[in-house]
């Protein structure tokens, strides 16, 4: 979708007046905490938002890299004696550095790859997770020490929502400016020709290498985000369902369009809240309303809307 | 020492010989047409020189330095640009951004700078934009540049492709097959364009098939069959060479003499 600054500042401005908005409707600390975890469940979806939308590159094992920045933003207190902010920096380079030793040799082929390796990358995530005890806690998990910035300690859902946020509105303004320069319109340009795009100058495997990078990071940011958070942290971060599920939030909210995978985010992780009533047919009746998303709105929900409404207009 | 220089080209695709000991130069302002029939080793040809396929032998040189086997954002780099023979466009793009993708080269794509949106990108993007409408306009497009790609007709897109080539500011354009499908107005509109491209200095290198726009607008015509050199000459000098005349009719219309 192209950008522009009047686009920018519709996504923005959409996103802060609902976040603004959220606390006023819904102050009880239960809606603050469930708002909290869409914000940081769109930033993953953002970063694989780009990947997938833009460059139209999958990866299946997404919530490897958002394992690896909620257990880096756990572990380093605990064993390297860091600060858990430090250590949430260093699982982002942690992320970004893997995504890239795994993207390059594998991007510079065509076709699937790319969702195959990731897919392997994930499970590996989850098993070292898993079954590394002794560093990781294993399956029962592990405890996040509580952050504390210059002697003011952070705590609380309204101060949560605050935080992930504003992230989240960073992370947006990012990925906007992204789309709306020289290396977001390469992207665009090799998910409809990667041939046409090399041969008007653009190194193919080094800009899908970029976003996958990208991609990584976003997601590490929101693991750390999450473990900062929720304060405890379980190998079911990084487990295969959690990346269906961004890969999901990306494609029911319409892959390549920023508020699109907000969207995705939100629903699905407010869904299932919602869904409790319906008890053991929770599961079920998520995947109903997902097959018939992707019936009615099969471009996504954002885009989808927007045709909707110009196609009105235009009649 | 010509611009592009092509020499002795040869590549087999499982044992059959595509193309055998095949070159060519073209020098600045000049426009050659590569014909032959179907299956000939043209659009081969075209892909090897421009970075898709790689030789078994023979060299490619462009101004002078070899640069055989280098990939084709290379040699876009390096100045060579080119349009294909089935439509290579960014569909979910719009014509506008089509053309914009075409300046890649021309923009200083700093990771950091365009993530934070900084004003450099910013003016660089205009400037883009600019220089993208303008080639809509070289190239009468000027009144779809907003439209998607997706929906543009056939004959348009095919000049959407070179302005977006000629976006990257080439020395050599390399266009397979710029007219087919066209009708007979949108042709002579292609025909006038390559024209007015040449003249601006870039050599132009062409495969064709619509004789008539071979004839009008190429300085030198090289004929290939079954992966070899036919002939090669001026058009006047090449329409009148037997074995030419031979490639194209003669045998045809021996065979429908016998079979009659």
């Amino acid at each position: 979708m192209a950008s522009g600054t009047r686009t920018k500042l519709l996504v923005l401005g959409s996103l802060l007046l609902v976040s603004l908005l959220v606390p006023l409707l819904f102050p009880s600390p239960f809606h603050l905490r469930v708002a909290a975890l869409v914000w940081i469940n769109a930033v993953a979806a953002l970063g694989l938002a780009l990947l997938m939308g833009l460059a139209g590159q999958v990866s299946l094992g997404h919530a490897g890299f958002l394992g690896i920045g909620a257990y880096a933003t756990a572990l380093g207190p605990k064993h390297l004696g860091l600060d858990p902010l430090a250590s949430m920096g260093l699982g982002l380079v942690a992320a970004g550095l893997l995504a890239f030793l795994v993207g390059r040799p594998i991007l510079r082929l065509k076709g699937h790859y790319l969702a195959v390796a990731t897919l392997g990358l994930g499970i590996l995530v989850h098993l070292v997770l898993v079954s590394e005890v002794p560093i990781t806690g294993g399956p029962d998990g592990i405890q996040v020490p509580r952050l504390e910035l210059l002697g003011w300690r952070v705590a609380g859902p309204a101060t949560w929502y605050g935080i992930t946020g504003i992230v989240l509105l960073l992370a947006a303004w990012l990925a906007l400016n992204l789309e709306d320069s020289s290396t977001g319109r390469a992207l665009r340009a090799l998910h409809d020709s990667e041939v046409a795009a090399s041969v008007v100058g653009v190194d193919v495997a080094r800009h899908k290498l970029v976003v996958f990078v990208i991609a990584a990071v976003y997601a590490a940011l929101a693991g750390g985000l999450f473990a900062l958070f929720n304060r405890f942290v379980t190998p079911d971060v990084a487990g295969f369902l959690r990346s269906i599920e961004l890969v999901t939030m990306v494609v029911i909210g319409g892959m390549g369009s920023i508020l699109g995978a907000v969207v995705g985010a939100a629903l699905l992780t407010v869904l299932p809240q919602a869904l409790t009533l319906f008890h053991e047919y929770e599961h079920a009746v998520l995947g109903l309303l997902i097959i018939l998303f992707m019936v009615f709105l099969r471009q996504g929900i954002v885009p989808g809307i927007a045709g909707l409404l110009t196609r009105r207009r235009a009649a | 020492m010509s611009l592009l220089e092509a020499r002795s080209i040869s590549i087999a695709f499982g044992g059959i010989r595509a193309l055998d000991s095949v070159g060519f130069a073209v020098d600045p302002g000049e426009v050659l047409a590569i014909i032959g029939p179907n299956g000939a080793g043209k659009t081969t040809l075209f892909n090897i020189v421009t970075g898709l396929y790689r030789a078994q032998a023979g060299e490619v040189r462009l101004e002078g330095r070899e640069v055989t086997g280098l990939p084709p954002h290379a040699l876009a780099a390096r100045g060579l640009a080119r349009t294909f023979q089935n439509l290579q466009i960014f569909f979910r793009m719009s014509a506008l951004e089509n053309v914009m993708v075409g300046r890649h080269l021309k923009e200083r794509r700093r990771l950091w700078a365009e993530l934070l949106g900084l004003p450099s990108v910013l003016r660089e993007n205009r400037e883009s934009r600019e220089r993208a409408r303008e080639l809509l306009a070289f190239v009468g497009l000027a009144e779809r540049a907003g439209e998607a790609a997706a929906a543009l007709p056939y004959g348009a897109l095919k000049r959407l492709e070179i302005a977006r080539a000629l976006a990257c500011e080439p020395k050599v354009l390399m266009l397979d097959e710029p007219a087919a499908g066209c009708n007979p107005v949108e042709t002579e509109e292609i025909d006038r364009l390559i024209l007015a491209i040449a003249r601006k200095g870039v050599a132009v290198v062409l495969v064709e098939h619509d004789m008539k726009l071979v004839m009008r607008i190429s300085d030198r015509v090289l004929v290939l069959e079954q992966g070899r050199v036919l002939a090669e000459g001026t058009p006047r000098e090449v329409r009148s060479d037997p074995r030419v005349i031979e490639a194209y009719l003669g045998r045809h219309g021996l065979e429908t003499a016998h079979a009659a």
